[in-house]
């Protein structure tokens, strides 16, 4: 395959040199002239300077015949730019592009890059389940009661997906007093409220049940597999 | 986005004219350069982030226009200020005419100085030849 990687920084070099390893032909395109004489002199004749959001350099680089355009620059913005000059205007028919802002998924999608990837969804995907401070938000402390409002969020994996709120093992003195969906419409529950992924659940607790209440909403849906 | 002098000088005519105008920008020092009865807000944040653009309040916003240095940057904003938050009237500007023709044909309305500008100098040199003339 023809693969095209905007970007000659750690994660441009070592992705080019395992493509090359794996016998694909790379082409490297990089600004900075120091990046492109490091990448020329440890990997050889695979590296074009130049801007690769740049319809002249993308056109020298062929990128008319790339089966694969992947842009890992440190810049959302930059990588966004160029998968959709090599789509647009070079028909490339898969484009990739590295974000660091997670929240730029789905943007990145409709605006027609055809996968991302995310360092930071990939670290925060990892230690969400042993994180404490993460899901669970500590919204307020009712003075001298020992009673917290915390705010956690339903996470796609997690068992309670598709429960009612009825089903639900609390703890004690625990009370789910609003659920806001992620379309951010709150409502109050009942015990016959289904629990949906992305749903932000307000509660009333004990200072100490906080724990308990998370592992109730974030255990993951694996067990019952 | 961006109070560079063309954002600073757009805020300030928008805001004369008693629209409610809000600018954006990464740095603070660059408030500066609005004029000092300027009424509109100043917000610090990053424009190609959606939770500062949803925090400035950009859905309900009338008209977006990206006029900060980088083009990258001005076509990101651009697009998630008409495609996720629904801005009617969206402007993006964009220095490299030949990109600035691609997001042209992908439906944004673009201004490139670049090529505005160039016109403009070939235009005021040609007239200056005229009159040059004329008064020979």
């Amino acid at each position: 395959m023809y693969i095209i990687i905007v970007g000659g920084g750690k994660v441009g070099y070592y992705l080019a040199k395992e493509l090359v390893e794996d016998g694909h032909e790379v082409l490297v395109i990089e600004k900075e002239a120091a990046k492109c004489q490091q990448i020329a002199d440890e990997l050889g004749d695979i590296v074009l300077r130049g801007d690769g959001c740049e319809g002249m350099t993308l056109d020298r680089a062929g990128t008319g015949r790339a089966d694969l355009f992947i842009s890992v620059t440190g810049d959302d913005e930059d990588n966004l730019v160029a998968c959709q000059v090599a789509k647009n205007k070079f028909n490339v028919r898969r484009t990739v592009a590295r974000i660091n802002n997670p929240k730029n998924e789905a943007i990145f999608k409709q605006l027609g890059i055809d996968t991302t990837v995310s360092s930071t969804a990939l670290i925060l995907a990892n230690i969400e389940q042993e994180l404490p401070s993460h899901p669970l938000i500590p919204l307020l402390t009712i003075k001298g009661s020992g009673l917290e409002i915390v705010e956690a969020k339903v996470p796609s994996y997690s068992a309670m997906v598709g429960k009612r709120v009825g089903e639900l093992l609390l703890p004690q003195q625990c009370l789910i007093t609003v659920i806001i969906d992620e379309e951010g419409v709150p409502r109050v529950p009942t015990n016959d409220t289904q629990l949906r992924a992305g749903d932000e659940v307000v509660a009333v607790c004990r200072r100490e049940s906080e724990d308990a209440l998370r592992a109730v909403l974030t255990a993951p849906a694996r067990e019952t597999e | 986005m961006g109070c560079g002098r063309v954002g600073a000088e757009l805020a300030a005519l928008f805001d004369r004219e008693g629209q409610e105008v809000t600018i954006l920008d990464i740095d603070p020092d660059s408030f500066g350069q609005l004029p000092l009865d300027f009424k509109g807000s100043r917000v610090v944040g990053n424009g190609i982030d959606q939770d500062v653009l949803r925090r400035v309040g950009l859905a309900e916003a009338d008209a977006f226009v990206a006029v900060t240095p980088g083009d990258n940057r001005n076509v990101m904003a651009s697009q998630m200020a008409k495609h996720v938050f629904g801005v009617p009237r969206v402007v993006c500007r964009i220095f490299d005419p030949i990109r600035q023709e691609l997001y042209h044909n992908l439906g944004l309305v673009t201004v490139s100085p670049t090529k505005e500008v160039a016109r403009l100098l070939k235009e005021a040199l040609e007239r200056a030849g005229e009159s040059a003339g004329g008064e020979g």
